[in-house]
């Protein structure tokens, strides 16, 4: 019975997240296949012959991989923030916290929402791809599990990012400073093998590397990092991340008086 | 059965303002019972603690005898609340709010369904059901937030200042829907209120706050009763040049037209006529000079807070 009642309170979080970045997709759903596309014509098409092959694949293939995860990473944390953030903002977050839902389901609610758009976002930017290049998948299970993982991931970010925002600035600086930053220099637009070894050495620092580089192995079955320790990172990431949400709630941090 | 015990309750926010101190309360099952006091008496802190949206320091609340801290699921299930302010999605219909929080509740989509449409019917927002909420007027909001705090069904309702700012008319409607919900359904209600006439006018019992303490806990027309005087004022038929000297009454002439009467406990209205009557005073009408709820608030904070009692 309480199963019953927790599965429908979850249902229902991850319905109204899913309702809300659908009624608005001009905004969610539609900017990231233009932007996307724009890549796949600038750096693929116009740009990509003359950069000619990388690590013995074209670059616009190269590319494919790093650009719908950088869709991915971006869409699944903005939407954990900004609904989150816009809950606290508007106070229907109150609608959830005097109800018996868990804290646990809260977050995993608020979770699957930005996992369902990341992965449609994800998806749309594929289906874009395939208008500039063939797509063929090495290994699916290891292409489905590493995006789905690097989604959570980065929603729980999110979701952390959003619990300490006390003003619309504050949801836009982790992307903008950081998220950005990290994703461009995380290996999405060239191999490392091309960097000298001090900035070698200093990308290996870039969690987001590792995700790129386990989507692009998971497509090519190519990567300049070892997956597994790739997979290691982001299930510890993950692990980290969760636990400090689940202590941000339970403290009812940014959210409670 | 009590409906909400609150044992040793404290708060102390960040910063060392002592919202609560060591309060102490119940409420029965069925009551409609009101929470009086001041701005920052501590009045929506601990509403805010019962509904879980602050944390307490210290103490226990419990909701029909489920502990809020240990049985979590089954007391919050118990409880409705209709806060002070507006807090739903500006950007929903109203009947996506009001199935969204009985989804929040485990109350399955077909049956949340129904509930919608009965409480949706009964608050009169049934035709507004696909308007998105922030094109809904005040009162229509008001009457929103009440719909969504009944779609669970819960046995405790709390209001915290539900008629603010909406106008007389739309008040009346919502006392006569309150008061029917606590009879016919027999809801435990719980209101905070700034209009003591509302108190008054709706609350079997009334506890009064004041700088964190319940400084009063009692049945409304113990309250009452426990006034000493009551001031009218009387309308005359026929202008008064001057008051007669002779009256035993302490009356005070306001107009040529208007008089104004303090009676005491011991005295009675009939008494007074009759001796209005000689003196050739007639009254065409009489009403009171204030809220007597009002006037007696007004005695228990002073007295609190003199360290004396005021209400003789």
């Amino acid at each position: 019975m309480y199963w019953q009642r927790t599965l429908v309170a979850l249902g229902t979080i991850a319905r109204k997240e899913a309702q809300r970045y659908l009624r608005i997709w001009v905004q969610t759903l539609l900017p990231p296949a233009i932007t996307m596309a724009l890549y796949f014509v600038i750096f693929g098409n116009l740009i990509g012959p003359r950069i000619g092959p990388m690590d013995g694949y074209t670059y616009i293939d190269f590319i494919v991989p790093g650009i719908i995860m950088m869709a991915v990473i971006t869409n699944s944390y903005s939407n954990v923030v900004s609904s989150f953030f816009g809950a606290k903002f508007q106070r229907h977050v109150e609608e959830i916290l005097v109800s018996p839902t868990p804290n646990a389901v809260i977050l995993l609610g608020y979770i699957s929402g930005g996992v369902s758009r990341g992965l449609l976002t994800g998806f749309i930017v594929t289906l874009v791809s395939m208008a500039f290049t063939r797509i063929e998948i090495h290994s699916i299970p290891i292409t489905v599990s590493v995006v789905f993982l690097t989604s959570v991931l980065f929603s729980l970010g999110g979701f952390i990012n959003a619990v300490f925002a006390r003003k619309f600035d504050d949801i836009s600086i982790v992307p903008v400073f950081i998220l950005t930053p990290l994703t461009y220099l995380g290996g999405v637009f060239y191999s490392i093998s091309l960097l000298p070894d001090f900035w070698r050495m200093a990308s290996m620092a870039n969690p987001v590397l590792y995700m790129v580089n386990a989507f692009r192995y998971g497509i090519l079955g190519a990567s300049d990092i070892n997956i597994w320790v790739a997979y290691g990172l982001v299930l510890m990431f993950i692990s980290i991340l969760a636990a400090f949400s689940m202590y941000l709630l339970n403290r009812g941090v940014g959210i409670r008086g | 059965m009590k409906a909400l015990t609150l044992e040793h309750l404290n708060k102390t926010y960040k910063g060392g303002v002592v919202a609560l101190r060591d309060v102490n309360l119940t409420v029965e099952e069925g009551d409609f019972f009101g929470l009086l006091g001041p701005n920052g008496a501590g009045k929506s802190t601990m509403i805010g603690i019962i509904s879980s949206l602050v944390t307490k320091t210290a103490g226990r609340v419990v909701v029909f005898d489920h502990d809020l801290d240990r049985h979590t699921w089954e007391a919050k299930a118990s409880l409705g609340l209709v806060p002070q302010e507006f807090n739903f999605n500006n950007f929903e219909t109203v009947e996506q709010i009001v199935l969204n929080q009985a989804g929040y509740y485990g109350i399955r989509r077909r049956l949340a369904r129904q509930r919608a449409e009965r409480y949706l019917r009964e608050l009169g927002l049934w035709e507004k059901r696909r308007a998105v909420s922030r094109t809904l007027s005040g009162g229509m909001k008001r009457r929103l937030m009440i719909a969504r705090a009944l779609v669970h069904e819960p046995r405790l309702l709390i209001l915290d200042e539900p008629t603010a700012g909406v106008d007389i008319e739309l008040r009346r409607s919502m006392w006569e829907f309150l008061r029917r919900i606590n009879q016919e359904y027999g809801v435990t209600i719980i209101l905070t209120t700034h209009y003591l006439e509302e108190a008054e006018s709706l609350c079997r019992n009334i506890a009064i706050i004041d700088e964190g303490r319940i400084i009063e806990n009692t049945d409304t027309q113990s309250l009452l009763t426990r006034l000493s005087t009551h001031d009218f004022v009387l309308d005359l038929k026929h202008p008064l040049e001057q008051l007669p000297a002779k009256l035993t009454f302490n009356v005070r002439q306001l107009s040529p037209r208007q008089l104004e009467v303090e009676i005491h406990k011991h005295q009675t209205l009939t008494a007074l006529f009759s001796e209005l009557a000689q003196a050739g005073i007639e009254v065409s009408s009489m009403k009171n000079k204030s809220n007597r709820l009002e006037e007696l608030f007004l005695r228990l904070l002073q007295g609190d807070r003199d360290g004396s009692s005021a209400v003789a």
